[in-house]
């Protein structure tokens, strides 16, 4: 009887790793799976506006744009409080989705092939993977960083293209925006503003 | 007079850029994008507005006729300007203790030139060469420890360093073979002009590659000038770093994104 019980409770015990083990993705299948949404519904016959708004259903599901938005800012997100963290969130989610769906929809059906990972720590993974030439442009380099803090849903948190972070150069810019206006956050939320209703 | 004028320059350069080379920073930091310091910002914001304007009229029309020329010619030409470039990647090589890399680039060169005719076909990459990296005197001098120095924007020229500018005048002081051939070779087959035209069509490739990204980062950004500050300098970085393979993984080990915590 007491070897049934604890026969019983190991199946259980084993069931749960598998299932725990089975929802965990790996990052480079992460990747190539989210590449390829991107990839079939950039060659879908609809108009470049539909695919903006399916691009960006795809980003809110795989990108984490709240972690990006907070190292963007660099070190003013240490002085927000929390209204101007809510309104900032908010707007840079906005420009971000806008920016990242019309970045990527001048694209027609390309094609990334994604083929090594390299595990930084437990919180991130590079993806290398390349953007395959065509007769308009030679190969490219694109690495992905993965968030991989919960590895049941990684998140995309930066795109290093040919060695260049986008995430950088966003971080670069937003801080060139503060600086040229002393540091005041609310200069930073018009631009931002104003970037989305255009 | 020129050379006394051009060493001139390279000195006060080198002088203003060497700060950094001796209070022991580390190479790779040093050489952040974040760390390199924009002191002449608004003459730097407007030579990017003059730039901007000349690229609209002159650079972007001509990079979009070049595109329109067949793919195999376009192929040939950026094939012959990457085989050119090869003469100051080679002493550059060597000045940066890369010997072996000097070796196998002289190799490329060699068989480019006769094989793949004056360069016009990279036979030496269908031979198995390994991938070839462009190197340059902006790119030894940060290898020696001299630091970048402050960001600058060279009319026509584009974003820069002092250091990197330093680098260039180091070609036309005697550190281009292909410069000094055409400039002072006293024969009868390159002159100055042929130096000139390759410089030009260089860049003519370089912006018929870059067409649409840059149209695209332009229509995207918050700041173009800061962007493309940016991706400069991290492209400096990493050019820099490519002689030690432990680099990479250091440039995109970031502090700030071990901080933030969203899952």
């Amino acid at each position: 009887m007491i070897f049934k019980k604890k026969f019983v409770i190991s199946i259980i015990f084993l069931n749960l790793i598998s299932v725990s083990v089975s929802n965990s993705i790996e990052p480079d299948v992460f990747v190539q799976s989210t590449v390829n949404r991107a990839s079939k519904l950039l060659s879908e016959n609809i108009t470049k506006e539909e695919k903006i708004e399916k691009l960006k259903l795809i980003a809110k599901d795989t990108v984490d744009i709240k972690g990006i938005g907070l190292y963007t800012l660099g070190s003013a997100r240490k002085n927000l409080n929390d209204d101007e963290k809510s309104i900032y969130s908010e707007r840079f989610e906005k420009y971000f989705l806008k920016s990242f769906a019309s970045r990527l929809a001048e694209f027609t059906n390309p094609e990334i092939d994604v083929f090594a990972k390299k595990v930084l720590n437990k919180n991130y993974t590079i993806v290398n993977s390349t953007l395959v030439a065509t007769s308009e442009r030679p190969e490219i380099k694109i690495d992905w960083r993965v968030y991989t803090k919960n590895p049941d849903q990684p998140l995309i948190r930066d795109l290093i293209i040919e060695g260049l972070s986008l995430a950088r150069t966003q971080k670069e810019e937003f801080a060139s925006v503060l600086n040229s206006n002393d540091g005041d956050i609310n200069a930073l939320f018009k631009t931002l503003e104003e970037f989305s209703n255009k | 007079m020129n050379k006394y004028l051009l060493t001139s320059f390279l000195s006060l350069f080198l002088i203003l850029s060497a700060n950094a080379g001796t209070d022991g920073v580390n190479e790779l930091s040093k050489n952040k994008p974040k760390n390199i310091k924009d002191c002449f910002e608004t003459l730097n914001r407007g030579t990017f507005a003059l730039n901007q304007g000349l690229d609209k009229v002159i650079f972007k029309p001509v990079a979009k006729a070049y595109r329109s020329l067949p793919s195999p010619i376009r192929t040939g030409t950026n094939n012959a300007l990457v085989n050119l470039s090869s003469l100051v990647t080679i002493p550059n090589n060597i000045l940066q203790g890369e010997i072996k890399t000097a070796g196998v680039n002289t190799g490329r060169f060699i068989i480019n030139t006769t094989v793949g005719i004056f360069g016009l076909f990279d036979v030496a990459t269908k031979m198995g060469f390994s991938e070839y990296e462009k190197e340059d005197y902006g790119q030894t001098l940060a290898v020696w420890g001299v630091g970048p120095g402050c960001y600058l924007v060279l009319p026509v020229l584009g974003p820069s360093t002092l250091r990197d500018t330093a680098g260039s005048f180091i070609n036309v002081m005697g550190g281009d073979p292909y410069y000094n051939v055409s400039a002072h070779g006293n024969n009868e087959y390159l002159d100055k002009s042929d130096y000139m035209l390759t410089k030009t069509l260089t860049a003519v490739d370089f912006r018929a590659k870059n067409l649409e990204t840059f149209d695209n980062l332009e229509k995207n950004s918050l700041d173009f000038y800061a962007s493309v500050k940016s991706l400069y300098l991290q492209d400096r970085q990493r050019k820099i770093a490519n002689t030690k393979p432990s680099a990479t993984i250091e440039i995109l080990y970031e502090g700030d994104w071990e901080e933030i915590e969203t899952q």
